[in-house]
C-alpha cells in the first residue's frame, strides 16, 4: 500500500527541471513598458504588473500549474497543469496591458518580457511532455490541437490581447499581415507540391537506377549546403538573366526579385528530403517480400503501386513532412527579396530596431511549422500500412 | 513435364550453372539439394526467369518458357521462398489472393478460392482471413507462403528453402503436410534445399547439386546406395546411411507370417523407427497390425538385411 502511494507520488525529473526553470522565470520581468515602438522598455516582474486583483489569481494559477507539474505517474495531472499555467500568462498578459498603459502617454507600449516567454517555453515543454507520456492516438491529437488553436483564435479575435504591443503593430497593418500570410502558405505548399510533383518520379528513377543515385543525391546534398541568404542571392542575377533572355518568362512573372527567385530556391531546397526519403522508402520494402512479388509474376509497375508505394508510404510521407516545415521556415527570407511572406516584417522590423514587428513576423511562422509538423505526423502514422504486432 | 535441357548461367565469366539438363514428371517432388554456391537456387530462378539463363531452355509441358512473356510465366508458376516473403501490408486473404487478382479473377472466385486453400491447410478461413502476416506464428505464415504460391492452382510450383526459418517440430509438421498436400493435389513440385534429410523425406526424385553440375539425378534409395561421386556419398550422410536408406521403406514391405509379444507396430510405420522401437524394448521381434488389424510380425534380422549397403 504504501509503496503504491510512493510510486504515485515520484517527481518526474523533467517536471522538476521545468518547474525550476519555472520559477526562475517567475523573477525576471514578465512584461516591458516602453516609451514608444523603438526604444528599450522597462521591466516589471509579475507582482509589479498591477494590482493583487489582477497578479494574485494568475500567481497562483502559474505557480499550482508548475506544481502539478511535477507529478510522474499523473501526465493529465501534468497536461490540466500546463494548461492551467498557460491560463495564468496569457491572464497577465490581458489583464495587465491597459493599466499599465494608463498615464504612460501617447506612444508608450506594452510587451511580454523575458519571464513571459521563458514561463511560455515551460509550460509547453510541460504540456509536450504530458502528452507524449499520455501517447494520444491520431484523432485525440488531432482534437488537442484543434483545441490549442481554437482557444488562441478566441484569445486573439476576443481583443483580450488587444494593447499589446504586437497587437498594436498587427492592428496597423492587417491587410498586408494577411497578404503576407497568403503569400507565406503559398511559397510554403507551393514549392513544397512542384518538389513533390519532380521528387517522385526522381526518386523512383533514383530507386531503380543506382548510377543515376549516384549523381542526384549527391547534387541535391550539396544544393542543401548552401546557406539559405547565399541562395537567393545567387537566384537574384540567375532568373535576372532569365527574364532579360526570354520576354515570355518575363511576361510569366519572372524576375531576379520577387516570388520567382524564392520559390525556386525553396524548391530545390525541398528536394532533397523529397527524393532521399523517396528512394528510402522505396528501399524499404523487405527483399524477401519483393523477391516473392517479381516471383509471382509483378510487373515493375504492379510492383510499385502494390507494394513498395504502400509500404514506404510512412517515410516518403516523413520526408514531405522534413521539407514542409523547412521550407515554412526558410520562406522567412524570402522577405529580404521582396517575395513577400511573414519574413516582410521581420525584416522591415530589423531595420526598424521595432523588436515587436519582428515577432509579428516570427511566432505566426513558428505557429505555422509547429501546426504543420503536428498534422504531418498524424498522417505519417495513419498511413503506417502494417498494424501492430498482436500481442 | 518439365524439360531442363542443357542449360547455363554465367556471371562474368564465372560459371553459376554448368548444363545441366534434367526431367521432372508431373505429380512428382523434385528436390535439389547442394551446399551453398552449388548453384542449386540459380537453377531454380531460371525456371521462372528470375534469372535469364546464358544458353540452353526449359520446356513446361512442351512448351519453351522463352516463348512466353515473363509475367505470365511467373503467373502460372507457384513460387515459394525461404523466411515466406508475405506482404506486411496486406491480410491473409488478400496475400493467398495475390495472383489470382494478377490474373483478373472475380472477387468472389477468389474469395472461394482463399478459403478452400486456408481450409487445407489447416487454418480456420474465419479465423485467418483477416489476420496481417506479424499476427501469425512461424509455422502459420510459412502455410500462407505456401498457399499463395498455390493459388492460382500453378502447372508447377518452385520452392527455395520453403522451410529453412522454421524450427525442428514445427519444420517437420510442415513437411509432412506439404507431402499430403501434394498427394491430394497431385502437383509438381521443385524444391530446393541444403538438407540430405529433407531431400530424402520429401523427394521422389533427387537431384545433387555440385559446384553448378548436376552430380547424379535419382530416386532417394539410388542416392543413399548408389552414389555418383564422393560429394554425393558425403551429401548422403556417411554413417547415416543405412538410418536414411530405412527411414525409405514402411514396415509393410517386409512383413512376414507370424505373431509377436509386446505393443504392436502399424504397418506403415517407417523402418528406421521399427529398428529404433526394437533397440529400445530389447525386442527381436515386433507385431504389426494394419488399421488394427493383426498383420504378422517383423523382424529385427529382416530390417538389417534392408539397411545393408552394396557390397
Amino acid at each position: 500500500m504504501k509503496s503504491v502511494r510512493a510510486a504515485e507520488l515520484r517527481l518526474s525529473l523533467p517536471g522538476l527541471l521545468l518547474a525550476a526553470l519555472g520559477f526562475l522565470a517567475l523573477l525576471a520581468p514578465f512584461m516591458t513598458l516602453a516609451a514608444n515602438r523603438i526604444v528599450a522598455g522597462e521591466g516589471l516582474t509579475a507582482w509589479h504588473l498591477a494590482g493583487p486583483d489582477v497578479t494574485l489569481p494568475g500567481l497562483i494559477a502559474i505557480v499550482s500549474g508548475l506544481i502539478l507539474g511535477l507529478f510522474a505517474a499523473w501526465p493529465k495531472a501534468r497536461l490540466i497543469g500546463a494548461t492551467l499555467g498557460l491560463a495564468g500568462i496569457v491572464w497577465l498578459l490581458s489583464q495587465s496591458a491597459s493599466p499599465l498603459l494608463e498615464g504612460a502617454g501617447e506612444y508608450a507600449r506594452v510587451s511580454p518580457g523575458l519571464g513571459f516567454w521563458c514561463l511560455l517555453a515551460v509550460l509547453m515543454l510541460v504540456m509536450a511532455d504530458a502528452i507524449t507520456s499520455l501517447s494520444p492516438g491520431p484523432r485525440t491529437r488531432i482534437a488537442l490541437l484543434a483545441s490549442m488553436l481554437g482557444l488562441l483564435a478566441i484569445v486573439l479575435g476576443t481583443g483580450l490581447l488587444s494593447d499589446l504591443s504586437i497587437m498594436q503593430e498587427y492592428a496597423s497593418r492587417k491587410d498586408a499581415f494577411h497578404a503576407a500570410a497568403l503569400r507565406h502558405l503559398t511559397l510554403a505548399f507551393g514549392s513544397l507540391a512542384s518538389a513533390t510533383a519532380i521528387g517522385i518520379p526522381l526518386g523512383i528513377l533514383c530507386y531503380h537506377g543506382p548510377r543515376l543515385r549516384k549523381i542526384a543525391l549527391p547534387v541535391l546534398s550539396f544544393l542543401q549546403t548552401i546557406p539559405s541568404l547565399a541562395m537567393f542571392g545567387i537566384m537574384i542575377p540567375l532568373l535576372g538573366w532569365v527574364a532579360n533572355s526570354y520576354p515570355a518568362a518575363k511576361a510569366m512573372g519572372i524576375a531576379g526579385v520577387g516570388f520567382a527567385p524564392a520559390f525556386l530556391a525553396l524548391l530545390l531546397y525541398s528536394l532533397l528530403p523529397v527524393v532521399a526519403n523517396m528512394v528510402a522508402g522505396l528501399q524499404s520494402t523487405p527483399e524477401k517480400a519483393r523477391d516473392a512479388a517479381r516471383g509471382m509474376g509483378m510487373t515493375t509497375w504492379q510492383l510499385l503501386m502494390r507494394v513498395e508505394l504502400p509500404l514506404g508510404l510512412p517515410v516518403i510521407l516523413a520526408g514531405l513532412r522534413i521539407a514542409l516545415v523547412q521550407n515554412i521556415g526558410l520562406a522567412v527570407i524570402a522577405g529580404l527579396i521582396g517575395g513577400g511572406g511573414f519574413g516582410t516584417f521581420v525584416f522591415q522590423g530589423l531595420n526598424q530596431t521595432a523588436t515587436d514587428l519582428i515577432l509579428l513576423g516570427a511566432l505566426p511562422t513558428v505557429a505555422l511549422a509547429l501546426t504543420a509538423a503536428i498534422l504531418m505526423d498524424v498522417l505519417v502514422e495513419l498511413t503506417n500500412p502494417t498494424p501492430r504486432k498482436a500481442s | 513435364m518439365i524439360e531442363i535441357d542443357k542449360i547455363s548461367k554465367t556471371y562474368d565469366g564465372v560459371t553459376a550453372v554448368d548444363e545441366v539438363s534434367m526431367v521432372v514428371d508431373t505429380a512428382t517432388i523434385t528436390v535439389i539439394v547442394g551446399t551453398s554456391g552449388s548453384g542449386k537456387t540459380t537453377l531454380l530462378r531460371m525456371i521462372n526467369r528470375l534469372v535469364e539463363p546464358s544458353s540452353g531452355e526449359v520446356r513446361i509441358n512442351g512448351e519453351a518458357t522463352h516463348t512466353v512473356a515473363k509475367t505470365s510465366l511467373r503467373r502460372r508458376i507457384g513460387y515459394a521462398i525461404q523466411g515466406h516473403g508475405l506482404f506486411p501490408h496486406y491480410t491473409v486473404a488478400r496475400n493467398i489472393g495475390t495472383v489470382p487478382t494478377l490474373l483478373d479473377w472475380s472477387q468472389e472466385k477468389i474469395d472461394t478460392r482463399v478459403d478452400e486453400l486456408l481450409d487445407l491447410f489447416s487454418m480456420q478461413p474465419d479465423k485467418f482471413r483477416d489476420r496481417y502476416p506479424a499476427e501469425l506464428s512461424g509455422g502459420q505464415q510459412q502455410r500462407v507462403g505456401v498457399a499463395r504460391a498455390l493459388a492460382s492452382r500453378p502447372d508447377l510450383l518452385l520452392m527455395d528453402e520453403p522451410f529453412g526459418a522454421l524450427d525442428p517440430i514445427i519444420r517437420a509438421h510442415a513437411q509432412k503436410d506439404l507431402r499430403h498436400i501434394q498427394r491430394t493435389l497431385g502437383s509438381t513440385i521443385m524444391l530446393v534445399t541444403h538438407d540430405m534429410e529433407e531431400a530424402i523425406q520429401l523427394g521422389d526424385r533427387v537431384a545433387v547439386m555440385d559446384a553448378g553440375r548436376l552430380v547424379q539425378y535419382g530416386t532417394p534409395a539410388e542416392i543413399i546406395q548408389q552414389p555418383a561421386t564422393e560429394f554425393v556419398a558425403k551429401m548422403a550422410g556417411g554413417v547415416e546411411r543405412p538410418l536414411r536408406l530405412l527411414s525409405l521403406y514402411p514396415v509393410s514391405d517386409i512383413i512376414e507370417e507370424g505373431t509377436a509379444e509386446g505393443e504392436p507396430l502399424d504397418a506403415n510405420t517407417c523402418l528406421r523407427d521399427a529398428l529404433s522401437i526394437c533397440l529400445w524394448s530389447g525386442r527381436d521381434v515386433l507385431p504389426v497390425v494394419n488399421e488394427g488389424v493383426p498383420a504378422g510380425r517383423v523382424t529385427l534380422a529382416a530390417i538389417r538385411a534392408r539397411a545393408e549397403g552394396p557390397t
